[in-house]
């Protein structure tokens, strides 16, 4: 990439090259070229956005029917089976069709915006990459009307329950094969376009944190999703081709299966994680008018985090029973996560320390955040303690932990993400009251919600079960109440996006007063085309653009 | 700016070729755990299997430690047999042979191959564990109704750690007609729907 060539000139050598920007100030006409047959990465983005939310509230939906079956011991609602089908569903959507999709589309929109690049390095492929997601749901939600009904093993196909379902087996698998190629392709966009697009003069230590944490996110997916896809291409082969990977009869072992599916499984949570740190990265400085402490200790420890996550996948498998050595391993790898995400969590503290802060909903989220993805590590370093883990393993202590890293964790981080930059994709400012009460009403119904599960688990329910003993009524109340409150506070978030969207107050360029960023560079609405001309961008917008 | 572009294309391109290869690198890692993941178990006995001693190595040493082995007898549900051990436990010296046998007993009205698949606890202990003669080496015929006695000639290692104390041996008798079958039933899912 040549460096020499200064801003001026780039002024007249500006040509329209490459992708689709025949029209340079308009959107392209129509419905289906404007969304079908987009390549430009702010409309792929908001199609992933809205995609994700769609899944948001199908999965949700789905919870709801978990919730309302658990609200009294007995069954009142649902069939064990369907009971089961809900929790599966539930996981495979929210995992793969809301919490991922939504970061890929915060990537599509704000990671060419961050680091000067016109649009996403591999264009076509992008929209390809969004397009496959519509078909690939489709067909795992088409199983709930089949005869034998949806796949109910539980989101981690374990075999051999998962193989004896009905039809739902191969939609499953196809449809985790589609998942995984979207997102395969959307990483591998991603690090072109940070390894390729940025503006001559941005340096990799000069990249905001949400764009390294993407960029550490993408490795991860394209190391572990081929590695999903072989395994269910083994399920596959064993329940249609006689095949015997995972079964004991034939000379196979259904443990191989728990194996490989955790090799892809724990990288996947960290890559359901990190792109939230990132987002909080960005929120927190600019609201506690402070750069961010300890940058680069930051980009450090996210690589910390992700090369853990590819040595410590047996600890989901303790109760498998494993020589003790290897409990001892994998306790001790997993405990070592603690160290770089408490470096992170001390930053984020320090960032604040002394600050200027004031406290707009992207903020609250992110404070959220902060303390409640913290209690979720916290539990989790007690589950990785292989002798107490044989009590909490699949109890509700373990439903308890992953929903606080990931309603608390990454959906509270992708909440507070669009607060922060909905202002720059509609061109209004939401309204900052019902923001706050979105913000309180989701807050203390999530903890209503998950919080008392951590007792049912150390009681002993477990999880995955649609009744329960007696004793365990009043928190599994709680819980549910906390659940349809939190249900519908995300029903008033559509809301309070849509008269955004609709209309509000002019937004600035800069939206945030003071926030450092090439985003806050571009005027509110972001134009449709932004940094066309290849040059070197202003450093000191930048929030880590000058001491390196 | 035209050689710029270009520059960032073919960059991309590269990131592109790249990553399709490692992610066929991947799969082929994928396919590797197969076979890998059977080496690790033979060398470490990770998934119960048990070991390989040949009955020429049995060895009369004076041995005061002994074990208790327990016997379980599982059938897996496509199997409609009765299957159980004929003693629950056994007190053995590590080194000598020992014969015990399982009772199997076909209560269906039909005649079925069965096969059975036999693993130890605890995992470490299943190296040192090995059958010499053992009815799970080939495939057994019950024909409707028939009872049978099933013999298991087995040696615990002299070599066994002293900490282990106690291990089983476990068998899962698995419906060998039903294993080549069974993937035509899957098809048939409305009669697989209706079974479940």
């Amino acid at each position: 990439m040549s460096q020499d060539i200064t801003p001026n000139e780039m002024n007249h050598a500006e040509v329209a090259h490459g992708h689709d920007h025949h029209d340079h100030d308009h959107k392209p006409k129509g419905f289906v070229k404007r969304w079908l047959m987009t390549t430009n990465h702010k409309d792929i983005g908001t199609l992933y956005l809205i995609f994700a939310f769609a899944m948001f509230i199908i999965g949700g939906a789905m919870a709801m029917i978990i919730r309302l079956e658990l609200f009294q011991p007995g069954l009142q609602f649902v069939e064990p089976d369907f009971f089961n089908q809900m929790t599966t569903m539930h996981a495979l959507i929210m995992v793969f069709g809301a919490v991922m999709p939504a970061f890929v589309g915060l990537a599509n929109w704000m990671i060419p915006l961050m680091i000067g690049a016109p649009d996403m390095a591999l264009p076509r492929m992008n929209n390809w990459s969004f397009w496959i997601l519509p078909f690939a749901f489709t067909m795992l939600l088409s199983t709930l009307f089949m005869p034998g009904g949806a796949p109910a093993g539980g989101w981690t196909m374990y075999p051999p329950l998962v193989l004896q379902g009905g039809h739902n087996v191969g939609f499953l698998v196809f449809a985790v094969h589609m998942m995984g190629i979207s997102s395969i392709m959307g990483a591998i966009n991603v690090i072109a376009t940070i390894m390729n697009m940025r503006a001559p003069n941005v340096g990799y230590l000069n990249m905001p944190l949400f764009v390294w944490t993407w960029l550490i996110t993408a490795f991860l997916l394209i190391a572990v999703m081929p590695v999903l896809a072989g395994a269910v291409t083994m399920l596959l082969t064993d329940r249609y081709f006689d095949t015997s990977f995972f079964s004991a009869a034939g000379g196979g072992d259904p443990v191989l299966f728990q194996h490989i599916f955790w090799f892809f499984g724990h990288p996947e949570v960290y890559i359901m994680i990190l792109p939230a740190f990132g987002i909080v990265s960005e929120i927190i400085p600019t609201f506690a008018r402070k750069p961010l402490f300890g940058y680069v200790s930051m980009v450090y420890a996210t690589a910390a985090i992700a090369f853990l996550s590819f040595i410590v996948w047996a600890h989901h498998m303790f109760s498998v029973g494993m020589p003790l050595g290897g409990e001892l391993y994998f306790m001790y790898a997993t405990m070592m996560i603690a160290v770089p995400t408490g470096v992170k969590i001390f930053n984020w503290v320090a960032t604040m320390w002394k600050g200027s802060m004031t406290f707009e909903t992207p903020m609250l989220f992110s404070l959220a955040f902060v303390i409640l993805f913290t209690i979720g590590g916290f539990s989790g370093v007690m589950m990785a303690l292989a002798p107490v883990d044989l009590q909490y393993h699949d109890t509700y202590f373990i439903v308890a932990h992953f929903h606080y890293v990931l309603v608390t964790g990454a959906v509270f981080g992708i909440i507070a993400g669009a607060y922060y930059w909905l202002p720059k994709w509609s061109g209004h400012m939401y309204n900052e009251r019902l923001g706050k009460i979105h913000f309180w009403w989701s807050t203390i119904s999530v903890n209503v919600l998950f919080f008392p599960q951590h007792f049912l688990g150390l009681a002993g329910m477990p999880r995955r079960i649609p009744d329960y003993s007696t004793q365990f009524a009043e928190f599994n109340m709680w819980s549910s109440i906390g659940g349809f409150a939190f249900g519908l506070a995300q029903v008033f978030f559509i809301y309070v996006v849509w008269k955004t969207v609709k209309g509000g107050e002019k937004a600035t360029a800069e939206v945030w007063p003071g926030a450092k960023g090439l985003e806050w560079t571009v005027p509110s609405p972001a134009p449709h085309h932004t940094f066309e001309e290849f040059g070197p961008v202003d450093l000191d917008k930048m929030a880590h653009g000058k001491d390196h | 700016m035209q050689q710029d572009n270009s520059n960032r294309d073919q960059g991309s391109q590269k990131v592109l070729k790249i990553s399709i290869v490692v992610c066929f690198l991947m799969i082929g890692f994928v396919a590797a755990l197969v076979p890998l993941y059977d080496i690790i178990c033979d060398i470490t006995g990770l998934n119960g299997k048990t070991g390989v001693l040949a009955a020429e190595n049995v060895k009369e040493e004076a041995i005061e430690h002994t074990v208790i082995v327990q016997f379980d007898g599982t059938v897996n549900s496509d199997l409609p047999w009765s299957f159980k051990p004929e003693q629950f436990s056994m007190e053995v010296t590590p080194g000598k042979l020992y014969q015990t046998e399982y009772i199997a007993q076909n209560i269906s009205t039909t005649d079925i191959t069965g096969h059975a698949v036999p693993s130890v606890a605890p995992n470490e202990a299943s190296i040192y564990f090995s059958k010499t003669e053992c009815f799970c080496f080939t495939e057994q015929l019950l024909t409707a109704g028939e009872q049978k006695n099933m013999p298991v000639t087995f040696i615990v290692s002299s070599d066994i750690p002293k900490d282990i104390d106690v291990l089983t041996l476990s068998y899962t008798f698995f419906n060998k007609s039903r294993m080549t079958a069974a993937q035509q039933a899957a098809d048939n899912s409305t009669h697989k729907v209706t079974e479940i």
